[in-house]
């Protein structure tokens, strides 16, 4: 049985910057791996460590927002690559969910399918919930997914997603393989049917 | 009311409905290379699966191989496991592997076309975001991440979205010393990044119709830095007369057939789209980036926009992009000093690419202190290039001429930045940290185009270094 995600409730990490593409995510240098094992701490690691290892100033790296499990993004989110290395290392860092105001579709589709959650807000609401969480790092921000809102502060946001991508969620069927392996012999129809590259003369 | 080529590949390919409202999707092709596909056969032995269809999978390595010296054992032991990781794997489930040395390996999206594995109306898929370049041949081809390379290895079927479709017409000629490269960096820097969410890109128009399959190759190839997951042209009679006799191209009594069958997918001259944008070629100059992301661009002759002539929402990223470029806003972006240029990846790595640069760099020499590196996009490409004598010509001029692979474009191998150099690249992304340094910088262009700053010594107008259209 899979996870159902219904509320996600946690401390939340601010990350600015518009267009983030997945290079940065986790540099293609960390990818030469045949496990998604141990990602995690490569997690946005050029813009976090300078280049003999030592910490930069990066909220991933600030002290007030350890143990965060929501994070904060712009517009834009995991563009470029492919690379389901980027959420799993985000996944993998400890994070339960991603609000931002927009985000790749590739992007989404991987974050989906090892049921990451990631919703967007309208621009105002993201940039309320961005200054209350650099003002109160300490803020407790719950994201609902069967209401569709995020709540933080005594305040509610409408949240929106695909409404395919949230019943997968909360119904506990973000993993498709199961499913997609029911097709069984429907499967054989199409194989039969539709013409496959063949060597030939 | 007509159908587009998206819509009818679609129907063509869908199973049925999922309980989420997705649809579980039909992929006739799928290619796999060794950095996202060793996970999805860990995923697939824990479930206690088998590959259902191997004979639709096809693999090759690309990413990880050095450009150099391919001598084995690799001198990263790691980039080693990760190639007998694919041999292992694809030999246990029957999957067809150009392996190095096979005379077919090479970029993942170089060989798909140049073997016929890639033909219209079908439905691609692979662990990389560039599977949109098939989409040149009339194809429905996006990239997946390694889960859904888990499902398509034990299904053959996809959960997908459907998406909107937008047709791009470009209508005109080509300038002198224009090409697709131009063409999809005018585009992604009309458009923006971010323009392309949500739909697929139909490029049509006269002068997407006079392109050769090479050239709607790197204008579809770049369709998802313009975020849009697909990009594909409808295919016509250049479109097969370039499959016609590629290995696995439908032969004989079989090709008139397959001929017919691909037709019946081009959008029908009535067909809805979501949305139309039209753009006249003539006015599309050869074009470069200044900035981080592919968007950031200019023409070659421009200046870096100052940041009051942007958009105030884009002027915090060209702020960050500057700074980290090292440009000034208002800066002319010619005269740029670069101490790398490289052409290759599976935007410009192909024969004409080579064979264009080669006709014009003849008798030029590579600036001294410039490192300028070829790598072919495939092992049939550098042999086709040894024996044109296009390999000589990038020799002579000064340039070192690699074995194939990604290499530089995104720095897996041993092929990187260091420090803060500067690329000319003919490669698809300026990203911070792409190229294998993390304070590497990145300029995008045509392959022309590195060929010029090569010899110029920084970025500069290949028009002008090489006497074209004056």
């Amino acid at each position: 049985m899979l996870e159902k995600f219904t509320t996600i409730r946690g401390r939340a990490v601010p990350l600015r910057g518009e267009d983030i593409d997945t290079d940065r995510i986790i540099p293609a240098r960390f990818m030469k791996v045949l496990t998604f094992e141990g990602l995690g701490q490569y997690l946005f690691y050029d813009e976090r460590f300078d280049e003999r290892g030592n910490p930069k100033p990066h909220p991933l790296n600030d002290p007030r927002y350890q143990g965060a499990s929501i994070l904060l993004v712009e517009a834009g989110f995991g563009s470029g690559s492919s690379r389901e290395h980027a959420p799993q290392a985000i996944k993998r860092a400890g994070f339960k969910a991603l609000i931002g105001e927009s985000f790749a579709e590739i992007f989404f589709g991987n974050a989906t399918a090892i049921g990451l959650p990631c919703v967007t807000l309208a621009p105002e609401d993201l940039t309320v919930l961005f200054q209350a969480v650099e003002a109160d790092p300490s803020l407790e921000v719950e994201v609902d997914l069967v209401n569709k809102e995020v709540r933080f502060g005594g305040r509610t946001a409408p949240l929106s997603i695909p409404e395919a991508a949230r019943e997968a969620l909360v119904e506990g069927l973000w993993d498709p393989i199961g499913e997609l392996l029911q097709a069984g012999e429907l499967l054989d129809e199409f194989d039969r049917r539709l013409p496959y590259p063949r060597r030939s003369g | 009311m007509g159908k587009t080529l998206y819509e009818k590949v679609w129907e063509a390919h869908e199973i049925r409905k999922l309980r989420s409202g997705q649809s579980q999707l039909f992929i006739d092709l799928h290619l796999l290379h060794e950095v996202t596909s060793p996970q999805a056969f860990g995923m697939l032995k824990d479930l206690g699966l088998r590959v259902r269809y191997p004979h639709r999978t096809f693999a090759t390595v690309d990413h990880i191989v050095p450009t150099h010296d391919r001598t084995e054992p690799f001198q990263d032991p790691l980039a080693q496991n990760m190639l007998e990781a694919l041999r292992q794997n694809t030999r246990e489930h029957g999957i067809t592997f150009f392996d190095l040395g096979s005379g077919n390996q090479g970029i993942v999206h170089v060989i798909g076309p140049q073997l016929g594995l890639t033909q219209p109306g079908m439905t691609i898929a692979c662990g990389d975001s560039h599977t949109s370049t098939h989409g040149a041949f009339g194809a429905v081809a996006f990239g997946i991440g390694t889960s859904q390379v888990r499902d398509v290895l034990a299904t053959q079927t996809l959960a997908a979205q459907k998406l909107k479709v937008r047709r791009i017409n470009i209508e005109g000629k080509l300038a002198p010393g224009v090409y697709a490269k131009d063409v999809i960096l005018h585009i992604i820097r009309h458009l923006g990044v971010k323009g392309g969410l949500g739909y697929a890109y139909e490029y049509g128009g006269s002068a997407v119709e006079a392109m050769d399959m090479e050239s709607r190759m790197t204008l579809c190839n770049m369709s998802i830095e313009g975020g849009a997951r697909i990009g594909y042209v409808n295919p016509d009679e250049t479109t097969f007369a370039y499959l016609e006799g590629r290995p696995y191209s439908p032969k004989r009594a079989e090709w008139e057939e397959a001929k017919k069958r691909w037709r019946s997918f081009a959008s029908d001259p009535d067909a809805r789209y979501d949305d139309v944008v039209t753009f006249r070629a003539e006015d599309i100059p050869p074009t470069v980036t200044w900035g981080i992301n592919p968007g950031q661009a200019v023409p070659i002759d421009g200046r870096i926009p100052l940041l009051e002539e942007l958009p105030e929402e884009e002027r915090p990223l060209a702020e960050e992009a500057l700074a980290y470029m090292g440009l000034k806003p208002g800066q002319p972006i010619k005269g740029v000093p670069i101490q790398v240029a490289f052409i290759g990846s599976c935007t410009n790595a192909r024969l004409s690419d080579l064979r264009e640069v080669a006709h014009y760099l003849k008798g030029h020499k590579v600036k001294r202190g410039v490192r300028a590196l070829v790598v072919p996009g495939s092992e049939w490409v550098a042999k086709k290039a040894e024996e044109e004598g296009i390999a000589e010509i990038f020799r002579e001029a000064g340039f070192e001429w690699r074995n194939p692979g990604c290499s530089m474009c995104l720095a897996m191998n041993p092929d990187r930045l260091q420090g803060d150099e500067l690329a000319a690249s003919s490669s698809n992304r300026n990203y911070k940290g792409r190229m294998g340094s993390p304070r590497g910088r990145t300029v995008l262009m045509s392959p022309l185009m590195v060929a010029a700053a090569a010899v110029a010594g920084e970025t500069a107008d290949a028009r002008e270094v090489f006497g074209i259209g004056r």
